[in-house]
This record gives structure tokens, sequence and C-alpha cells, in this order.
């Protein structure tokens, strides 16, 4: 499988900007398309367009036959155990707040407890604010130390018996470290605590399998690994799913609905209430097969050398301070947050700009990892399996071309 | 010099830079030359927060002109602060008011100063307009 062959799947990347070959770096926000995905979508908007699991005719037949294969496809991809644990949403934002509510709802009580990991982003932590404050209780915070490694060593002492939840990202949008999940989460069952894994960034990075990890949710988004705007995942252990209400009400997620009562469906679709995202959605399977091609051993090997270029270029700059520093077999992905002596991040992220590479800078929806650093905000170069090493390299040196701009 | 005066001469100044990196190596040695801004006046109420760069803007108004002290922790937008101050600081709040500030657009700003990029210069132009109309 070569390199170019892959980019060549991806329209995006072909674009100029400014007259400059775009050199995309802002993977971790949004990642490109592939032309797979695209067509998948515009095939539902345009040969099977109607509403799903309403109506007997053709259409809404093949429609809903596309979405329900995806739930099987997003299954086998998770290693879920069950199909019905796969809950559509319209992101990990969405499905974040689902577990935040829905959880809190059946679980949490004044007094209680919610762990969150220093390191995440704004939607696995204001949620939890929101439901904490309904019901006094309160969050408790996992620290990372000042290399960016969560300090997992400090969690017993932190868990209490009034704790009812730890939610940790597998991968930081920010530090770009691998967290040591699987062991986050066999301490927290062995002291009656459930687990949420937000894998937004570490479900195109990593293989995930929920059941070895043993983690009680594992929420993503699809425009993260290739598929769709607006999808998105949360995967929950059914016993779980099934002791906690439905989040929002509407067409689809009932029973029967009378003036005296109403029951609820069964899940899956207890969660997905209305019209979902039916051209969108079904993305997930072209996405998903677009994540497999690019773990061949080949294309890793590639990844990691890339990976390891920038690490070492970053490191051994002493004007850069890079944060999310693996150390021991700590392992970080291509994912690359740091600041630079006396200059600000905007001006950086104007200049690489205009030399046609796209990063991202300031807080980075982690407010309280800036105040963890004592920084205002960050620059952050995010790379994907598609990025080139004639790409990383360009990316050095345009960096040292700013900063000399600038200092 | 007049008000429009002042902004053809700018319009021209940056005319002379082809590359989008020579227009930001003048900017960034505009930014380099602000005069200084009392640290003492850096305090939240004269701070405008973006999301990325932070901006503190004072004024006073003196003998019926308003004057502009600014500055910035990124180094861009203070260039862009002292291209501003140089053109609307010591005019009559009517002048500015009147103003339409499009000579940033002339001289290829107006991406930097549109109001999805979440900057603090976007809130300072419009501290100066909303100082201007307060004052006519
Ligand atoms: C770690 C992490 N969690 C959650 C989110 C929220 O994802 P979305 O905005 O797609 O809902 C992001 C996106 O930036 C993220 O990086």
């Amino acid at each position: 499988m070569n390199i170019e062959y892959i980019r060549s799947q991806f329209p995006q990347l072909s674009e100029k900007v400014y007259g400059k070959q775009l050199v995309y770096l802002d993977n971790a926000a949004t990642i490109q398309r592939p032309q797979s995905v695209i067509d998948k979508w515009v095939e539902l908007s345009s040969k099977m367009n109607s509403n799903l699991h309403r109506a007997v005719h053709k259409i809404a037949a093949d429609a809903t036959e596309e979405y329900e294969t995806t739930r099987d496809a997003v299954k086998e991809f998770l290693g879920a155990k069950h199909r019905e644990e796969i809950i559509f949403t319209s992101g990990a934002t969405a499905s974040l707040n689902l577990v935040a509510h829905c959880f809190s709802e059946a679980f949490v009580h004044e007094g209680d407890e919610i762990i969150i990991a220093e390191s995440e982003h704004h939607s696995d932590i204001v949620p939890w604010q929101m439901e904490c404050e309904k019901r006094g209780a309160t969050i408790k915070v996992l620290p990372v130390d000042e290399d960016g490694l969560l300090m997992v060593d400090k969690l017993p002492e932190i868990l209490s018996e009034r704790t009812k939840i730890l939610c940790v990202a597998q991968i930081s949008n920010v530090l770009g470290i691998v967290n040591p999940v699987k062991e986050i989460v066999s301490i927290c069952h062995s002291r009656g605590c459930y687990v949420l894994v937000d894998g937004a960034q570490g479900v195109v990075h990593e293989n995930v399998n929920v059941q070895d990890l043993d983690c009680d949710f594992y929420a993503f988004s699809g425009h993260k690994m290739y598929a769709a705007p607006g999808t998105g995942v949360l995967y929950g252990k059914k016993e779980l799913l099934e002791q906690m209400p439905p989040f929002l009400g509407g067409g689809e997620m009932i029973g029967t609905v009378t003036w005296k009562k109403t029951t609820y469906a069964p899940l899956p679709q207890k969660y997905e209430a209305g019209t979902q995202n039916m051209a969108g959605t079904p993305t997930l399977k072209p996405a998903i097969e677009m994540i497999k091609l690019l773990r061949s051993e080949e294309m890793l090997k590639y990844q990691n050398d890339v990976r390891d270029y920038l690490l070492r270029e970053l490191q051994n700059d002493p004007r850069i301070r890079l944060f999310g520093v693996p150390r021991g077999t700590v392992e970080k992905i291509a994912l690359f947050s740091f600041a630079v002596e006396g200059v600000h991040h905007e001006d950086l992220a104007l200049i690489l700009d205009k030399m046609g590479i796209a990063v991202r800078s300031g807080q980075m929806c982690a407010e309280p990892l800036m105040d963890r650093f004592g920084v205002t905000g960050m620059l952050r170069a995010s790379f994907a399996p598609y990025n080139t090493m004639e790409e990383a390299e360009y990316f050095i040196k345009s960096l040292h071309r700013a900063i000399n701009m600038l200092v | 010099m007049t008000l429009k005066e002042r902004q053809e001469e700018i319009i021209d100044e940056f005319s002379m830079y082809e590359e989008w990196l020579d227009k930001y190596e003048y900017l960034i040695e505009l930014g380099k030359n602000l005069e200084a801004f009392p640290q003492d006046k850096k305090t939240d109420d004269r701070l405008i927060k973006g999301c990325q760069s932070r901006v503190w803007l004072d004024y006073e108004l003196k003998d019926g002109a308003l004057y502009f002290t600014a500055d910035s922790d990124a180094i861009i937008t203070k260039g862009i602060i002292s291209l501003l101050i140089s053109v609307y600081s010591g005019r009559t709040p009517q002048e500015i008011a009147a103003d339409d500030f499009a000579f940033l657009n002339e001289i290829g700003l107006k991406e930097n100063l549109s109001p999805t990029r979440a900057n603090g210069l976007v809130s300072m132009i419009e501290t100066i307009k909303s100082a201007a109309v307060i004052n006519s």
C-alpha cells in the first residue's frame, strides 16, 4: 500500500490554500474524508433518502438496512458483545451528555463523587458539572504529572465508596498520550466505580476492544474517524443502559404511548429518539474500512517513523516546551501540543497558515489543562496516517522560520 | 493628515508587499515598536478576552479628541493595534463614528478580523466604535 495512493483517496488533501499546497495538520479537530465515505453519503442521499424503521416501502427498507448493518459493523469494530449496546448519536459531545445525564439520573445522588481526568476535553467535564450542580454531587480530579501522564498511582486514594464513575479519554486531544485505560478500569471496578472512556481521539489510533478494556461506556465522533459530521457512537454495557432512563423523548423510542402511561422501546431505539442521521451514520462503514486499511504493518511503520522524527525534532529544540512527553513504555500518537518561549501561539498559527499549514492554536477545549501547565494556550499539530514524512519535514522547517520571524 | 489620508497611506504601504509573510514581517515590526502599555493598566475591565490572543484597551477624551492605548500578548495582533491607533488616535469622536473601517479589508486583514476568528481584535474595533458613539 503506498501513501500516494492513500492520499489520492482524500480529495481535500490535494487542495491549495493561498496558492500553496495545503498541509493539513489539524486532524484531531476533524480528519479528512475519503472518497468512499463521500460516495456512501451521496448514495444514501440520492438513492435511498427516506425515514428509517417507519415505512414498508422499498427505499425505506434499503435505508434501514444500511443503518442497521452499520450497527453490526460498529459492534464488530469495537468488539462489543451485543449489537444493541451500540447507540448512534450526533457525535462524542452528544454521547457524553447522554451518559452524564442518564447515568446520573439513575445512579448519582447527593454527596456522591465523580472523578474526571485533568486532561479531559470540555465536553467530558461540563455535562458532569451540570449534573453535579443539580444533584449536589462533587467532582474530583485525577491529575496529570509534568509530562502529561495520568497519575494513576493516586487513583486508589481519590476513589471513595461514594465514587460512582470515572471519566477519562483514551487519548487526550491535547497531550496525545495513550492512557492506561485498562488498568484504570480494573482499579475502578475493584472499588465499585464505573468507567466512561472518551474515545474521540483513541478510536482512530488504537485497536479498541471494549470487552477487553472492560469499560462501561465508550464514546466517539464520526468526523474524527473519516465518517460524516453529525455522526457518533455511544457504546454502553447492556445491563447499565437498561437501568438508565431514556434521554430524549419522541418518535421511535417508545413502546406504547397513552395519556396515562408511556412505555419505552428496548435498546438501542430507547436512545435513538426522532429521525436519525440516515445519510451520515452509514458512512461509518467505509470509515471503519479506511481505519483498517491504514493499520497495515507497512502503514503503521511509516506512521511511527513520522511520529518519531517529529518527537525528536520538537524535543531537541530548547525553545520548545512540549506537553505530553512519553516516558518508559508509554505510547504517544503523532499529536504535538507545545509552547514556544516568548512567542504567542496565535502568531505562530497565523504565519504557518500563510505557509499553507493548518494547525490549531488556543485552549483546545481543555482550559483546566491549560491552567495546569500555566499557559493561555498552545499550538497543536496533529498528524493523520495519510500525512507524509515530507509534510513533517516541511512543518518543522516552517516552524523554525516562523519562530525566527517572531523572536 | 486627515483620517482618510492616513488610511490611504497605509493601503499604499501594504501594496508594496506581495507576499503574505512580508506583510506579517511588517506587522511584527510595528508590534514590537508599539508604545508600552502600563502594566498596572492591564486590568480585567480593560481586557478583551478572545479564545486566542488577549487585548487590553484604554482610551481618554482630551480636548475633544479620543486617544487610544492598547496592548496584546500576541505580536501580530499588536501590529494591527498599532495600525489602528495610528489611524484613529487623536481623531474626534464624530470622525471615527462616521468611518466604515473598510481600509482594513483593502490591506487584506479582513480575515484576521472576522468575528469567527474569535480574537480580541474584533472586540477592539467594536470598542473603538462605541467609544466614538458614546462621546459624539
Ligand atoms: C477528546 C475529545 N473528546 C470530545 C470531543 C468532542 O467531539 P465533538 O465535538 O465531535 O462532539 C473532542 C473533539 O474535539 C475530543 O478531542
